[in-house]
C-alpha cells in the first residue's frame, strides 16, 4: 500500500512535482517531434481540403455531417473531463481530489480548443467562419440566433473562456513559487503570470472564494455546453435524432468519455513523471467506480433511447434502427456496446480486476466506444432519410483519417507542453497550511 | 403578399422520361457529374425523378415521382441556417443566397426531402457545355449549398416584361424549365394566391396530396395521383 501523498513533507512534495519542469529528456522531443509531425501533416490534409473543397472528404448526399461531427462531439464531450469532475470534487471537497483536478482541468481546456476547430474544419467555406459571430459589419446581417449553431457558438465560447479561469486560478499560487527560484525567462513568465501573489490572508481568501463561485458556474456551463451540442441534432426532424432524451444522454455521454481521458491521462502521468506515490492505487479506484457509475448510467440512456424507437416501429425511425443494430452499421454499433459497456462493467465491476492498469485498459476501450457512439448517432439517421429514396451509404477518406489523427496528436502536444511549463498536479493544495509562508 | 407560388404534379401522367431534370440542369447551370461523381453520391440535380415499385415481379408497376425543393411554408431548412442563407421571401419561396452560405450542412440535414445540393467541388462542364450557360443564372463557387429556385429568374423576368407591357401577370405566364420541358404536361406552376389559377384549382383536387405533409412543413408542391 503506498503512502498517501498528503503525509509527506510538503518541501519533498514541491521537489518532486516542480522536478519535472525543469527536466527535458530524449524521450519527450522524440514523442513531441511525432506529434508534430502527425499535426502537422494533419493541417496539411486541411490545407488541400480547402483548396479543392470538401468533396475530398467521404460526405455525400445525404450524408452531409461524418466524421468531423463525430470528432467535434467527442473532443467536447473529452473536455468534460476535467472541470465538471473537478468541479463536483471541489464542490463536494472531496479529499482525495488534490492530485486528480489540474490534470482534469488541464485536460478539459486543450479539448474544447480542438473540439471547437472541427465546426470551422467542417465549412464548406471555412475562411468565412466569423459570419456566424455577432459583430457590426458591413454585410448588414446579424447572425441567425434560431440557429441551434449559434447556441452551440455562445455556449462553447462562454465554456472556452470559463474553463481557462478555472484553469488559470488555482495555477497562480504554484506560479508564485515558481517565480521564487527558476530560469531567468521562466521567472519572468511566472511572475508575469502570478499577478502579484504574495500569499496574504486576502489573497487565500479571495482566491478561495473566487474557485468556489467558478466550480458553480462551470458546473451548470458544462451541463449547458453538452446539452447544446445535443440539440445540433435534436432539433432537426430527422429519424431517431429528434428526440427529447438526447440533452442528458449526451452529457452522460461527454462526462462518461471525460472520466476515460483522465484515468488515461492520469496512468501516463503517473508513469512518465513517475508519481507514483501522488497517483495512487486509491485515486483510480474511486475514478474507476466513477467510470462504472457513468457506464451504467450510459447503458441505461441508450437503452431507453433504442428500446423505446424499437417497440414504437416508425417506419421512418425502425429504418435508421435497423441500419444501426443489424445492417451496414452493426459493426459499430455492437462494438460501441462491447466497448462502453461489456469491457467496464467486467474490468471494473469486480472488485478483484480493479487495477491501476484495468482502468486504464477500460478507458481506453470506453474512448474507442464513445468515439463509435457519437459515430452510431451520427451518421446512420443521415444515411437514412425520409424519402427511402436518397439513401445512403458513407465512408471517411484519408483526409478525414490525418485530420482525426492531428488532433489526438495536438492533444498529446498540448498536454506534454503543459506539463513542462506548469505542475500537472497541484503543489500548494498539499500544504498543510495554505496560509502561511515556507 | 401579392403572389404565392406553387406547383402541382399529376404522378398519373408522369412518365419519367427525366425531361425536366435535363432541362433545369440547362437553365439552371448545374454541374455535370461523371459517372464515378455519380457512384459516389455528389450528383446534383434540383429535380429528380424518384422511382417506386409495386407488385411482385414479373407483375411490377414503376410510379416515378418527380421531387424538387417543395418551397414549404413552414419549412425545416430556414431556422437552422446561422447566416440567413436560406429564407423565406415576399412571394413564398424558399431562398438560397450563395453569397451568404458558408456551408454549414444544417439545412441539407433539416430538409426531409434531401433537395439540398451541395458544391463539392469548383463546377466544371465539359465542352461544349460551358457556351450554353444561362446568364440570368449565377455559377455557385464551391462550398455553398444549393437548390431548386422554382426558376426564380424566370419569375423576375416575366413580371418585369409584364409590367412593361402595362398588364397583369396571367395564369401560365411563368414557366419553370421543368414545367416547360414536361411533354406529358404533369406539372403545372402558378400563383396559389389566385383561387382561379390552374394550380390552385389542382391543389383542390381530390387527388392531390402533398409530401410527408405529416411532418407540418407546408409544402406548396401538390402531387395528384389516384389513390386505390
Amino acid at each position: 500500500m503506498a503512502t498517501a501523498p498528503e503525509l509527506l513533507p510538503y518541501h519533498q512534495i514541491r521537489e518532486d512535482l516542480f522536478r519535472p519542469l525543469s527536466r527535458v529528456s530524449r524521450r519527450y522531443l522524440f514523442v513531441t517531434l511525432i506529434a508534430f509531425i502527425v499535426g502537422t501533416a494533419g493541417l496539411v490534409a486541411w490545407g488541400f481540403q480547402l483548396r479543392r473543397g470538401m468533396g475530398v472528404t467521404g460526405l455525400q448526399r445525404p450524408v452531409f455531417w461524418g466524421v468531423y461531427i463525430v470528432d467535434f462531439v467527442f473532443w467536447i464531450g473529452i473536455s468534460h473531463a476535467g472541470t465538471l469532475i473537478s468541479a463536483i470534487l471541489r464542490l463536494t471537497d472531496a479529499a482525495w481530489r488534490k492530485p486528480v483536478t489540474r490534470a482534469a482541468e488541464a485536460i478539459t481546456v486543450f479539448a474544447l480548443m480542438i473540439g471547437a476547430m472541427f465546426p470551422i474544419i467542417h465549412l464548406g467555406r471555412a475562411w468565412l467562419f466569423y459570419w456566424l459571430l455577432p459583430y457590426p459589419n458591413s454585410r448588414l446581417i446579424w447572425p441567425n440566433f434560431r440557429s441551434p449553431l449559434l447556441w452551440d457558438l455562445t455556449a462553447i465560447v462562454t465554456y472556452v473562456t470559463g474553463s481557462i479561469i478555472y484553469l488559470y486560478l488555482p495555477l497562480i499560487p504554484d506560479l508564485a513559487q515558481l517565480a521564487a527560484h527558476n530560469t531567468p525567462w521562466r521567472r519572468r513568465l511566472y511572475r508575469a503570470l502570478a499577478l502579484g501573489w504574495t500569499g496574504s490572508d486576502r489573497e487565500w481568501h479571495a482566491l478561495e472564494r473566487a474557485m468556489k463561485l467558478m466550480a458553480c458556474i462551470i458546473l451548470a456551463v458544462a451541463v449547458s455546453v453538452h446539452t447544446v451540442v445535443a440539440w445540433d441534432f435534436a432539433m432537426a426532424v430527422a429519424p431517431m435524432w429528434h428526440s427529447t432524451i438526447f440533452g442528458p444522454y449526451f452529457v452522460t455521454g461527454a462526462i462518461f468519455s471525460g472520466i476515460a481521458a483522465l484515468v488515461l491521462a492520469m496512468a501516463i502521468i503517473r508513469k512518465v513523471l513517475r508519481l507514483e506515490v501522488y497517483l495512487t492505487k486509491h485515486h483510480f479506484d474511486r475514478l474507476a467506480k466513477l467510470l462504472l457509475l457513468m457506464s451504467l448510467l450510459w447503458l441505461y440512456f441508450t437503452l431507453a433511447e433504442n428500446l423505446t424507437v424499437w417497440y414504437g416501429n416508425d417506419p421512418k425511425e425502425m429504418a435508421v434502427f435497423g441500419a444501426r443494430t443489424r445492417a451496414h452499421y452493426a459493426p459499430y454499433f455492437w462494438t460501441m456496446m462491447f466497448l462502453n459497456f461489456a469491457v467496464p462493467f467486467v474490468l471494473l465491476g469486480i472488485r478483484r480486476l480493479r487495477t491501476i492498469t484495468s482502468a486504464t485498459v477500460a478507458s481506453v476501450s470506453v474512448l474507442i466506444g464513445m468515439w463509435l457512439e457519437r459515430f452510431v448517432i451520427v451518421v446512420p439517421t443521415l444515411a437514412n432519410p425520409r424519402l427511402s429514396s436518397a439513401s445512403s451509404f458513407y465512408t471517411p477518406t484519408w483526409i478525414e483519417a490525418a485530420i482525426t489523427a492531428a488532433t489526438f496528436a495536438a492533444m498529446a502536444m498540448l498536454y506534454m507542453i503543459f506539463a513542462k511549463l506548469f505542475p500537472i498536479i497541484a503543489v500548494w493544495e498539499f500544504k498543510p497550511h495554505p496560509q502561511e509562508d515556507d | 403578399m401579392e403572389h404565392r407560388w406553387g406547383m402541382a404534379i399529376d404522378l398519373d401522367r408522369c412518365t419519367g422520361c427525366e425531361a425536366c431534370v435535363v432541362a433545369c440542369h440547362a437553365e439552371n447551370n448545374l454541374p455535370v457529374s461523371t459517372p464515378e461523381q455519380a457512384a459516389q453520391g455528389r450528383t446534383a440535380h434540383w429535380i429528380r425523378v424518384d422511382r417506386y415499385y409495386e407488385g411482385e415481379f414479373p407483375d411490377v408497376k414503376v410510379k416515378h415521382m418527380p421531387v424538387l425543393c417543395q418551397h414549404c411554408d413552414d419549412a425545416p431548412c430556414e431556422p437552422v441556417c446561422p447566416v440567413y442563407a436560406t429564407y423565406h421571401n415576399a412571394e413564398g419561396l424558399n431562398v438560397q443566397v450563395y453569397n451568404r452560405c458558408v456551408g454549414t450542412f444544417y439545412c441539407a440535414n433539416n430538409c426531409p426531402y434531401t433537395v439540398r445540393y451541395f458544391n463539392w467541388f469548383a463546377p466544371e462542364w465539359p465542352e461544349p457545355l460551358p457556351l450554353q450557360h444561362n446568364p440570368d443564372v449565377a455559377v455557385r463557387p464551391a462550398g455553398v449549398m444549393e437548390k431548386c429556385t422554382f426558376c426564380i429568374q424566370r419569375i423576375k423576368r416575366t413580371k418585369e416584361n409584364a409590367a412593361q407591357e402595362g398588364r397583369p401577370l396571367a395564369d401560365g405566364d411563368v414557366l419553370p424549365a421543368c414545367v416547360q420541358s414536361c411533354p406529358a404536361e404533369a406539372m403545372v406552376f402558378g400563383d396559389l394566391n389566385d383561387p382561379e389559377s390552374k394550380v390552385s384549382r389542382l391543389a383542390q383536387h381530390g387527388r392531390a396530396s402533398r409530401l410527408l405533409e405529416e411532418l407540418g412543413t407546408k409544402p406548396k408542391v401538390f402531387y395528384l395521383q389516384k389513390v386505390k
